[in-house]
């Protein structure tokens, strides 16, 4: 066999590196410069109730092997069957990512490990599921989807001695069941260029997993896994190098440091005339760093072929067209639907947080309502990120708006009031403001307020009203503040405004 | 024709599959893979890069079972089998390294 | 003594109450007692399972009950067949000690029909082998010759029925593992179309290739013993979406117009010519019946033998993987796990299957895939191909089963040599066909010789009306059943 002259993906397709004007560049102690090449592997456990290939329950943090049939545990004579569901789930993740959903064939990938209960592991191989999607993060990037595929979990090994870790153990405990569960491994191609784009890619795709009823997305369950393929090369070079697999990643924080740990790792070993060896390495949270698991050069031959248990998966297109059509609005969508309405950059984080909080569709029924959006999302980034808080009824955040608006109530009231509405579901806002004895000072009362804060002011308010814009601008802080002390936090910001403008010019 | 199978080659293989041969039975194993393999040297010369693979008898596709869940062992039923099992689970000994 | 023997016949007597299940199945215990000694046919006998079974069935006759077909009939079953609570071995010692929680869907079948199990069959060890002299626990005998062997590797199910220890078994055939033993013994055994019958419960050998099927003394036993153990079975993916055939109503109605031909490719070389002979007296009795009998070539079937022993073992080596002593079976202690697998696979399984294993993970391994493995499959398209075109012009074939009849025990040592073996019973198996073999005399020492019958997938009900045939025309063996 002849080495490729171009490297290609598992697909056979051409290898290609998005552009960024966000990538991650390490300086070597050399000073040389080293750009990032990124690509991410996540494994996600499909939300199904049955196993990937047969009807034991799929549920996680139950007693060690009770949720096994003779399927899972492998035993002699026992066959896989499909689970549909598992099969619409995937489709239904090709389509969300606008990929090609297509004809597939499970295969064998042979290898011994304990955990594995048939010492092979049934997946989808030359022929997945689904190939050629794409994810736009909310920064706007795009990073390609290779493939995503189906296949089984392993089960799980519980290390005796050795402070429970596999070195050093003096013996292990294998729990079967997670064995079988249904996981759609998604390939990203080598497009994340920043290990913020890393983390971004990563909540996206949860959030269109959770949203779309693919998985739970628990990444501190276990059920989201995130495996990072990483690689270096000069800055502004097209050259792709050896890379390194990173395993153990258990949340968006690791993922983000260990990215920039392997990324500084290989620069410096490259810089240093050494060679990065193609290898997996595992992350380890501890000690911040990689550690070599296993080189390729050892690794097991897989030996694939094609599963002669099973059949082929061919949903078709009709059946593909209906899960696009069945798809909720998906997190990219609701961005620019918020951005619309609020005017704001899809962009934006105030847009990008209120999506991925899922409290988009909240906010948009108060604005609907007739409130300013402005302060609705102001309240739901700020005030709203508390328990319960997505749950407000929209109408009472409305409510609340435009009472604030309508200047009945400052803000710093408005965000107690919301506190209250949050605690108690059967409250109003205008019942909430009352007994909270929030009642907007009538203009009598704040005018003379403001007259004896002026009279007890002369050489400042001499100054406010002679001076130039900057000067009227430090001194009506000045004011506002002396105001804001002297009515108890009553009085609304903008009519204190109004009324240091009114005596001033007349 | 160079010999199909080395004796290298059959100790690779052993390793893969998880057998230990001894000396005689690497040459044994060498001399009888060889001559299966020989044997499948008709096969092996035949042009057919026309011919798709088969890998099952027939075209059937689809063939999915509803999301609907079973009945399960016991745990006892479970680790009835088990050479060794302890706190509900199968005991092995030391695992030398993580999974691939 | 002029019992009823067959199948068909004991459901009979046991049904209209002539005779009881209990007093069949002593008479076939009995028979166990008296023989088995010679023979080796069993790994395990359940005679107080198939008393408590047989009860059963006298207890629902005496009450009027509704019972199936097979009500009291005695049934051996091929030790790769998994049965709830009673050991299944495979011939291996890798599986000592294994009782499996569950039984296979042909062995529920057999329940269902009112069948009694009287044993467990000794096999070649995981069903890899064609004279069951590879089990673990010692070969099967031939009973038309105890120094011969019977065929394998459902050996112990051919000699079982052979042997009248049962009118009934089930063996597998995943190369000619049915066909092959029943020839040799001189009785029927059938390898249904590939996924007519359930695989769920067979410890699998080559999951592509594998398939249940029959052995009986007669033509009408297998179909009805087919007619029960064939059907969908959701738990089986590659179970095709049909039910069982009726295959017993059309045994008799002859041949009629219906078109034989005999595999020129598989008369001539290597072939033993006394049992082309018979092939050929096989054919001119389906003519004599009315069939149309020509030669037809199907070329692709020399090249079945090296497609097949790259694709089973392929299969076997992945299948066989679950051996490994952490769940279930076999241990052999050592420091780590990863060297306790290698003890206990190293312990636990016998030449052969290691000869395998270590053939399938050679064909299938990083840089010879697509010269081996990948081959042979497109091998399988070129005989599927051939078959398919040869069946344009007939509707069953006719050949030899086997290229020689029985051999002594120990004769064959070269594996080899041991494969040509299944010559003419492999390319169906690639082809997922049906096929059939009968017996039809004997050579010149007087061992039985088997015919094939061959047909298109899901061809079984002319397969058996040419085997009924056959069968009819068939030479009187002295050796044979109850003179």
């Amino acid at each position: 066999m002849t080495a490729p002259t171009v490297p290609t993906d598992s697909l056979g397709h051409a290898i290609t590196v998005a552009d960024s004007d966000d990538v991650l560049v390490v300086e070597a102690a050399d000073g040389s410069r080293w750009e990032l090449v990124c690509g991410l592997e996540v494994h996600a456990e499909l939300a199904t109730e049955t196993k990937m290939f047969s009807g034991a329950p799929n549920h996680f943090g139950d007693d060690p092997n009770t949720n096994i049939d003779p399927v899972t545990l492998g035993l002699p004579g026992t066959l896989p069957v499909v689970n549909q569901q598992a099969v619409e789930l995937a489709a239904r993740f090709g389509c969300a990512v606008g990929a090609t959903v297509q004809r597939s064939v499970f295969s064998r990938k042979n290898y011994f490990y304990p955990d594995m209960p048939k010492n092979f592991q049934i997946s989808q191989y030359d022929q997945p599921i689904v190939v050629d999607g794409r994810l736009e993060l909310p920064s706007g990037h795009v990073v390609g989807i290779e493939r995503a595929h189906l296949e089984e979990d392993t089960g799980k090994s519980t290390h005796v001695g050795g402070a429970g870790r596999i070195k050093g153990a003096e013996y292990s405990l294998v729990d079967y069941n997670r064995a079988g569960v249904p996981l759609l491994e998604i390939v990203s191609r080598p497009h994340v260029r920043s290990a913020e784009q890393a983390r971004q890619y990563v909540a996206e795709l949860r959030s269109i997993l959770v949203a779309c009823g693919i998985s739970d997305g628990k990444m501190e369950e276990g059920s989201m896994r995130v495996d990072a393929n990483i690689s270096v090369r000069r800055e502004g070079s097209d050259e792709l190098r050896t890379r390194c697999e990173i395993k153990n990643v258990n949340s968006l924080r690791s993922l983000v440091r260990a990215i920039e740990y392997e990324a500084r790792r290989q620069a410096d070993l490259h810089a240093s005339g050494g060679t990065v060896t193609q290898e997996t390495r595992h992350w380890d949270e501890s000690d911040g760093r990689t550690h070599t698991m296993r080189s390729k050069e050892e690794a097991d031959d897989y030996r694939y072929f094609p599963e002669p248990d099973l059949v082929p998966v061919d949903l078709g297109a009709e059946r593909v067209a209906e899960i696009a059509a069945a798809l909720p609005v998906l997190p990219s969508a609701r961005r620019h639907r918020l951005a619309d309405v609020t005017g704001e950059p899809a962009t934006a984080e105030a847009v990008v947080v209120t999506v991925e909080r899922g409290q988009d569709d909240q906010a948009l029924a108060a604005i609907d309502q007739g409130a300013d959006a402005g302060r609705v999302l102001v309240h739901v980034v700020q005030n709203l990120a508390v328990d319960g808080g997505a749950e407000l009824a929209p109408e009472r955040l409305a409510e609340l708006v435009k009472l604030e608006t309508a200047g009945d109530l400052t803000a710093t009231q408005a965000k107690q009031v919301l506190a209250e509405l949050v605690a108690d579901p059967a409250a109003t806002a205008a019942g909430v403001a009352k007994a909270k004895g929030f009642e907007a000072m009538d203009t009598g009362a704040l005018e003379s307020i403001v007259d004896g804060v002026i009279a007890a002011n002369p050489a400042e308010w001499e100054q406010f009203c002679a001076g130039d814009d900057k000067a009227r601008k430090k001194l009506s802080g000045f004011f506002t503040g002396q105001i804001m002390k002297a009515s108890k936090g009553q009085a609304d910001g903008r009519a204190v405004a109004q009324l240091l403008a009114q005596k001033s010019a007349g | 024709m160079p010999a199909h199978i080395s004796r290298d080659d059959v100790a690779h293989v052993a390793k893969l599959a998880r057998l230990s041969l001894g000396d005689d039975e690497l040459d044994t194993f060498t001399a009888q893979l060889g001559a299966i393999l020989d044997h499948a040297e008709d096969v092996e010369a035949l042009d057919l890069a026309d011919v798709p693979p088969t890998s099952h008898p027939f075209d059937l596709v689809n063939v999915l079972r509803a999301d609907q869940p079973g009945p399960t062992l016991t745990p006892d039923d479970a680790l009835a089998g088990a050479p060794q099992a302890e706190d509900g689970r199968f005991r092995v000994p030391t695992i030398l390294g993580e999974a691939p | 003594m002029t019992a009823p023997s067959t199948a068909i016949e004991l459901a009979a007597a046991i049904r209209s109450g002539e005779r009881s299940a209990a007093d069949v199945v002593e008479a076939h215990l009995a028979a166990i007692e008296a023989s088995e000694p010679s023979i080796h046919a069993f790994n395990t006998v359940t005679a107080d399972q198939a008393r408590a079974a047989a009860a059963d069935v006298d207890r629902a006759i005496a009450a009027g009950e509704p019972v199936g077909p097979l009500a009291g009939v005695p049934v051996a079953v091929k030790d790769n067949l998994c049965t709830d609570g009673v050991a299944t071995t495979c011939s291996s010692r890798i599986l000592e000690g294994w009782v499996p929680p569950y039984d296979a869907t042909v062995v529920q079948r057999l329940a269902a029909a009112g069948a009694v199990t009287v044993g467990k069959t000794n096999l070649d060890e995981f069903a890899m082998g064609s004279s069951t002299e590879n089990s673990a626990f010692g070969p099967t005998r031939n009973p038309v010759d105890l120094s011969r062997v019977p065929g394998g590797s459902s050996g112990g199910s051919a000699a079982a029925v052979a042997a009248g220890f049962a009118p009934l078994s089930l063996g597998s055939d995943t190369g000619g593992s049915i066909r092959q033993p029943a020839a040799f013994c001189g009785v029927v055994g059938v390898k249904p179309t590939y996924g007519l019958v359930s695989r769920y419960g067979l410890i699998a050998f080559a999951s592509s290739l594998d398939q249940v099927g029959p052995f009986a003394t007669t033509v009408a036993d297998a179909a009805l013993l087919l007619e029960v153990i064939a059907g969908h079975d959701p738990a089986d993916a590659t179970s095709l979406p049909k039910p069982a055939p009726a295959i017993s109503e059309h045994l008799d109605d002859g041949v009629a117009g219906l078109r034989v031909g005999v595999i020129s490719e598989l008369m001539g070389e290597g072939i033993d010519p006394a049992i082309a002979a018979q092939v050929r007296a096989a054919a001119e009795a389906l003519a004599a019946a009315g069939a149309e009998v020509t030669e037809v070539s199907v070329p692709a079937v020399t090249f079945g033998l090296s497609a097949y022993y790259l694709i089973a073992p392929a299969e076997a080596s992945s299948n066989l993987a679950r051996f490994d002593g952490v769940r279930y079976g076999l241990r052999v202690d050592a420091p780590t796990t990863n060297e306790m697998m290698v003890a206990t696979r190293t312990q636990g399984f016998g030449p052969e299957v290691k000869r395998r294993i270590m053939l399938g993970t050679y064909a299938l391994s990083a840089g010879y895939y697509d010269a081996f493995y990948g081959q042979a499959q497109k091998v399988r398209t070129l005989i599927a191909r051939d078959f398919a075109a040869a069946y344009q012009d007939v509707d069953v074939l006719l050949s030899p089963t086997t290229p020689t009849t029985a051999f002594a025990l120990g004769a064959i040592e070269d594996p080899l040599t041991m494969y040509l073996n299944d010559t003419c019973t492999i390319p169906t198996n690639l082809a997922g066909d049906a096929a059939m073999s009968v017996p039809f005399g004997t050579d010149a020492a007087g061992l039985p010789v088997g015919v094939q019958v061959l047909a298109p997938a899901l061809g079984e009900e002319p397969m058996f009306r040419a085997a009924a045939v056959v069968e009819a025309a068939a030479p009187a063996r002295s050796t044979g059943k109850d003179a």
